[in-house]
């Protein structure tokens, strides 16, 4: 079976005027179909980069991103990406951000193909699933910041795409209300079959929502650790004071720091 | 004795109500008022220089009986217009081109730049030599006045749509073309609409420059005229009807944007 990401051999360099900056060396990563994988790492490891250029909003110097065995050249409707804020429409109300995408030609000849009933749907099913049938109507302004990220990844999800990238999705919310969307995100899984590529700086969210956690050092960014969790898929609020779960983070942990020491360049700043 | 942060008026942005705001609004226009009559019912300033508000309006009165003040509004309203939805229609292309093109940005605003830091008003005997002293050269003088500036505008109002909001349209595969028409001129329209309501009230002031200049009719030439014939009464009348001209037409464009962005509003 062909993985759903396969990242070849990746590398990308920021020049400015004064200096060339390395921030992804050779990075190879595999991601199998329905996957979680976790992105962590110091600031300056590239994991956002990294993302950005999966998604095909950048290009990398050298190396290939594979995707349902094919490069990818670009941006495209299989792989939605969800970002940290700002990225609601604001003249649009919940249901109309989610169907946005029908708008796009892009859209209308895919492989759904979905009927303009069919869409409608589709969208009040999605915004039931990250619980805001409630709010159907409401424009983004008028919502909290967790309920616009739910509003983000109900329109990530309505093009049914095979993969959806997460770029610090929750980083801008409180800690309660990130638990609540980390379970949103096991549930989205679960229920739509989506391989997720989720970046993040918070340790305890990688290793709770990863089956596997890749941690990048920076300066350049290297893949440096992948930890298999030994947790099941079902995860649940309980197993984040369950001795597995505390010990994989604290050596997460450790090595984040410890990777900030290992620094090819430590005059660098943080990319 | 300290008081607490929110008590009293004067505040630093403290909150008022809406009667203490009119109340505060209304003083603002009548003191000035005050000030007017006293000084004219006193005499200290004789009423060539300055008559009385009552004067004013029976100067007004008689422009508008007599000496056909609706014909000079209908032109200058007509000058503004023209003039600005020239300037307009050709620079909100150019603005949304810029804002969105790196290209079009290096070709249109250093040279944008250039023109703009030279005054309008030195443009007019120039537009007078090229247009003569018709209409078109009004409305040229306006055009030139307004369009330079407007493009710019525009341009920053269009970069200041959030990235965010572009990118996540290319991932769900928006083309160039349907990015800039379905986000990022919906997105930026608040900021542009908030610009022509800038720009408007400055094509009123190269109107009046220009009727000053070069004309035979409007309220610009009115003014101008009444002052070579040592009419203040009607050089005042002229004045206060410019001035609410334009506060006019500003409510009206505030009106427009509330009623067009309904999700700016103010829970």
């Amino acid at each position: 079976m062909t993985n759903a990401i396969e990242i070849r051999h990746l590398c990308k360099s920021f020049v400015t005027r004064r200096r060339t900056t390395r921030v992804l060396d050779d990075i190879s990563l595999s991601v199998k179909a329905g996957e979680l994988v976790t992105l962590v790492g110091a600031s300056g490891c590239g994991k956002s980069t990294l993302l950005r250029i999966v998604a095909g909003l950048e290009v990398a110097d050298s190396g290939a991103v594979l995707v349902g065995g094919r490069p990818i050249a670009g941006a495209g409707v299989d792989r939605a990406m969800v970002f940290q804020d700002y990225s609601l429409f604001p003249w649009l109300t919940v249901k109309q951000n989610v169907l946005f995408s029908r708008r796009l030609a892009a859209n209308l000849h895919d492989n759904l193909a979905l009927e303009r009933g069919a869409e409608e749907e589709r969208a009040r099913k999605l915004i039931a699933l990250v619980g805001l049938a409630a709010a159907l109507d409401a424009y983004p302004s008028q919502l909290s910041g967790g309920m616009r990220q739910r509003v983000a990844i109900a329109r990530a999800l309505m093009s049914k795409p095979s993969i959806i990238l997460m770029d610090e999705p929750f980083g801008a919310l409180d800690a309660q209300t990130r638990e609540v969307m980390q379970d949103l995100v096991l549930d989205v899984v679960a229920e739509e079959g989506t391989t997720i590529l989720f970046v993040t700086h918070d340790v305890e969210e990688a290793v709770y929502l990863g089956s596997r956690v890749v941690l990048l050092s920076p300066h350049p960014g290297r893949i440096d650790t992948i930890y298999d969790v030994p947790l099941t898929r079902a995860r649940s609020a309980a197993m984040r004071v369950e001795p597995e779960f505390v010990a994989l983070k604290r050596s997460v942990m450790e090595r984040v720091r410890e990777t900030v020491g290992l620094s090819h360049d430590r005059s660098a700043v943080g990319a | 004795m300290p008081s607490p942060a929110s008590s009293g008026r004067w505040t630093i942005r403290g909150a008022i109500s809406r009667r203490q705001f009119a109340l505060y609004a209304v003083l603002g226009v009548l003191s000035p008022l005050l000030v007017w009559t006293v000084l004219s019912q006193t005499g200290v300033v004789p009423a060539i220089f300055m008559p009385g508000p009552l004067d004013v309006v029976r100067r007004f009165w008689t422009w508008v009986v007599n000496e056909g003040f609706v014909g000079d509004l209908t032109i200058s309203v007509q000058r503004v217009s023209l003039g600005f939805l020239a300037s307009l229609t050709l620079a909100l292309p150019l603005g949304l081109l810029a804002g969105t093109f790196k290209p079009a940005e290096a070709f249109l605003e250093p040279a944008m730049d250039f023109v703009r830091y030279m005054p309008a008003v030195a443009f007019v005997p120039l537009m007078m030599l090229w247009c003569g002293v018709g209409e078109p050269s009004k409305v040229a003088v306006i055009f030139i006045g307004t369009f330079f500036q407007m493009v710019l505008m525009f341009a920053d109002d269009v970069r200041k749509v959030p990235m965010q909001q572009i990118e996540a349209a290319q991932t769900m595969g928006g083309t160039p073309r349907e990015i800039v028409y379905k986000v990022i001129f919906p997105s930026a329209a608040p900021a542009l609409l908030t610009t022509c309501r800038i720009t408007l009230g400055w094509a009123w002031t190269y109107l009046v420059v220009a009727e000053m200049v070069a004309a035979n009719s409007g309220l610009g030439y009115s003014v101008l005229k009444a002052q070579r014939f040592l009419q203040t009464d009607k050089i005042f009348a002229g004045l206060i009807v410019i001035g609410l001209l334009g506060l006019f037409q500003d409510q009206l464009l505030r009106g427009l944007h509330y009623v067009l962005f309904p999700y700016l509003r103010r829970q």
